[in-house]
């Protein structure tokens, strides 16, 4: 890449730094120069986050029609896979998965509920009342709009 | 408690904990793309039967913590890195290297890091940035990859120290043990010499197709076959994944291979051998073509593009791609650097 062809385009970099970039001057010799930014890579990641909304969308609805927990919908929001929420809990994989369904869900421990509500950081209450409670979904939500551009 | 510290910005942030580390030490010497060649850091894998953040998994890079390891090892520098069971015991340690006017190291997650932008915090648990200091409650923090330097307070510091998952920090922290090393023309050549031999093996010669030019290749069969596989949507998704692990924070633009390009410049300082310049172009060439494949990518994601020639015009890059990397290595193998 050239360093007059250094991409200056807009991105949520802006308010965060611009990045360096290693270029080739007139003569060929590598140099650096800074970037504001690339569309190409901007929309991939405005694509994973297209993504990320609708999984986390999708998991709301199923656990509205009681198919999962509302600890499937905290995994996706707080886009973690099953390996890593199993980390953060020190849960087994297993045991994670088997939360995801309503019945084991609904029998958790108080303890298990609370080591969850650490984790994805939300209430007990939210947790508990997520499915009674449409509009703790629905908060949530309109968050990850609102953060995610 | 404030090091005297110099903030430098680099395009990868383990270069650039490298490469600011030493200065510190007093070895002005090296540079991001001399640390990046000596440290072997050009890759290629893709895992396919893994995922990440729900996408393929790829690298343009070497593992985590080879490229400081590599090159303090090249230099004859001892290096000290200390993992942590406690976060009692990693904030100790820390507060005392660092009145030992000694600026650390320290492997962290991205996803608690509270000045990235939210858009770029995911479970990310490889990123370096360096402590130099602590003012109250506020670690001062050179993150290579911004333009300036920023802080932390010791609760966020203690949460993406210790953040969980695949490639965990475990509170790991490390620096180079400088003890008035000399650091000759001679022992730089030397690390060239030995830094690209071990790539051009790492790109070249490890068995099996996931990895290095086969590896490129590979994965370009594979997307021939995303969109009948995946269906177009989430065959795009597949390619932004790749588009962004080519080009985000980190890569220098072109997965990396222009900061190699810029390397082979730099070692030409050291084994003016005009043949390494030549190959620096390949890289470039190389460099260039990821980065036209990534045009056709976001093509495809963005929906505007999506037929099966579109896939295969993928595959074509790709394919190009490892035969000009495949190319470059055979003759960086050939090249006399003696």
């Amino acid at each position: 890449m050239k360093k007059k062809d250094i991409p200056q385009d807009p991105s949520v970099l802006d308010n965060f730094t611009k990045e360096v970039s290693y270029v080739t001057d007139d003569d060929g010799k590598y140099t650096t120069g800074l970037s504001r930014g690339w569309e190409v890579k901007a929309s991939a990641l405005d694509v994973s986050w297209e993504n990320i909304k609708s999984r986390v969308s999708e998991a709301r609805d199923k656990v509205m029609q009681g198919k999962a927990s509302p600890v499937l919908f905290f995994m996706e929001l707080r886009i973690m896979d099953i390996p890593t929420l199993a980390a953060y809990t020190g849960y087994w994989r297993w045991t994670v998965k088997r939360h995801f369904k309503p019945g084991p869900f609904r029998r958790m421990s108080v303890n298990r509920l609370k080591k969850y509500t650490e984790v994805f950081e939300i209430s007990i209450d939210d947790l508990r009342n997520f499915e009674t409670n449409p509009e703790i979904g629905e908060t949530y939500l309109k968050e990850l709009e609102k953060s995610s551009k | 408690m404030k090091l005297d510290f110099t903030h430098i910005q680099a395009a990868h942030c383990e270069n650039g904990v490298t490469t600011n580390l030493l200065q510190f030490a007093g070895i002005r010497e090296l540079n991001e793309p001399l640390v990046f060649g000596i440290g072997s850091g050009l890759f290629f894998i893709y895992i396919p039967f893994i995922t990440v953040s729900n996408g393929p998994a790829f690298s343009f890079r070497t593992m985590p913590g080879h490229i400081f390891k590599r090159t303090c090892k090249a230099l004859g520098i001892p290096v000290f890195r200390k993992k942590f069971n406690s976060k009692e015991s990693a904030e100790k340690f820390l507060n005392e290297i660092l009145r030992k006017n000694q600026p650390v190291g320290c492997q962290v997650g991205v996803y608690y890091l509270s000045y990235f932008p939210k858009e770029y915090r995911f479970h990310f648990n490889a990123h370096n940035l360096i402590v130099y200091g602590k003012e109250e409650d506020n670690y001062l923090i050179s993150d290579p990859v911004m333009e300036t330097v920023t802080r932390l307070s010791a609760f966020e510091l203690e949460r993406v120290r210790f953040a969980r998952g695949f490639l965990a920090p475990q509170g790991q922290l490390y620096y180079p043990v400088v003890n008035g090393n000399q650091i000759t023309d001679t022992m730089i050549s030397n690390a060239i010499r030995k830094g690209i031999k071990r790539n051009v093996r790492d790109m070249l010669h490890i068995p099996g197709p996931i990895v290095g030019v086969s590896g490129i290749r590979y994965t370009a069969k594979r997307i021939r076959k995303w969109r009948d596989k995946l269906g177009v949507k989430d065959a795009g998704l597949y390619l932004a994944q790749l588009v962004r692990m080519q080009e985000e924070i980190g890569t220098g633009g072109g997965g990396f291979r222009f900061i190699y390009a810029a390397f082979l410049q730099e070692a030409h300082k050291f084994i003016p051998n005009d043949e390494l310049l030549k190959i620096s172009e390949e890289f470039t060439k190389a460099g260039d073509l990821w980065r036209s494949a990534a045009v056709q990518a976001a093509g495809i994601y963005k929906g505007r593009i999506g037929s099966q020639a579109d896939f295969n015009q993928m595959g074509d890059y790709l394919e190009d791609i490892s035969e000009v990397e495949k190319n470059a290595f055979l003759k960086l193998s050939k090249v006399k650097l003696n």
